[in-house]
């Protein structure tokens, strides 16, 4: 597999290598996001219409469901193309929208030319330790039907 | 699959509640003291939870510094997600097929 993933206590790496110029790894990436991140991480309680990535500082990410719903679950905190983005993490351990900034990780994706043909691409999420601030918004959401059944279905694929 | 069998799952979230003592979790479930010692054995061996010491006791909690279930997610989401980007940015040029 091209893919590596590394992870430590707080933070997953995870890079790829792809056969194309710098500029286009760049805007693949934020254009086709909606597509490119997996599809049964949407939070919406519908169906999936888009995924819109606001390409700027400050913009935001988010999923629109096909009644119109929005489920914003990231925010951009660096855009510098075609090297660098950084995003606001706004998803919390039981895969629930945080609100609070402070407690949302991070994801640094950065974009390096190996040749003019080809880019590297390194992805670091990390701080998952701002969502662990103590175990109090996980034991909130044990009687909410969305929240710890979906999430115990994860630990249980996991062990 | 630690968390598969019913009563595991059930003494997993009661600790995700709050801290507990082996006899507490017993108190609250059909099950006997040492059936739930040892399905807080398999549970611990799988880094789900942590014991300490508390006078003549043991207290078993979540592995607050555990996260792990959030980066096993993130790690599948993230790998996922660029194996798909490499495929979509290797495609010739030709948008929204």
């Amino acid at each position: 597999m091209s893919t590596h993933t590394r992870a430590t206590a707080t933070s997953v790496r995870s890079s790829i290598a792809v056969d194309a110029p710098i500029e286009r790894a760049f805007q693949v990436f934020v254009q086709d996001f909606g597509r490119i991140k997996p599809p049964e991480h949407n939070l919406l309680g519908v169906e999936l219409a888009e995924t819109v990535f606001e390409a700027r500082a400050g913009g935001r990410v988010f999923d629109r469901g096909v009644d119109g719903s929005e489920c914003h679950w990231a925010r951009v905190i660096a855009y510098q193309p075609p090297d660098r983005i950084v995003l606001g993490w706004h998803i919390d351990p039981r895969w629930q929208i945080e609100t609070d900034p402070a407690r949302t990780s991070e994801v640094e994706i950065r974009f390096i030319a190996e040749t003019p043909e080809r880019t590297r691409v390194e992805l670091e999420h990390r701080n998952f330790e701002r969502h662990g601030d103590g175990w109090e918004g996980v034991r909130d959401g044990v009687g909410d039907a969305r929240g710890w059944p979906l999430y115990l279905q994860r630990y249980a694929d996991l062990v | 699959m630690a968390l598969g069998d019913p009563t595991r799952k059930a003494i997993f979230e009661l600790l995700v509640d709050r801290p507990r003592a082996v006899v507490e979790l017993a108190g609250e479930l059909p099950v006997s003291r040492p059936a739930v010692s040892q399905h807080l054995r398999v549970l611990k061996h799988a880094g789900l939870v942590v014991d300490r010491p508390q006078g003549t006791r043991r207290i078993y909690c979540v592995d607050p510094d555990g996260l792990v279930a959030l980066r096993t997610d993130l790690e599948r989401f993230w790998g996922s997600a660029l194996a798909t980007y490499k495929t979509a940015v290797e495609q010739p040029d030709e948008e929204e097929t």
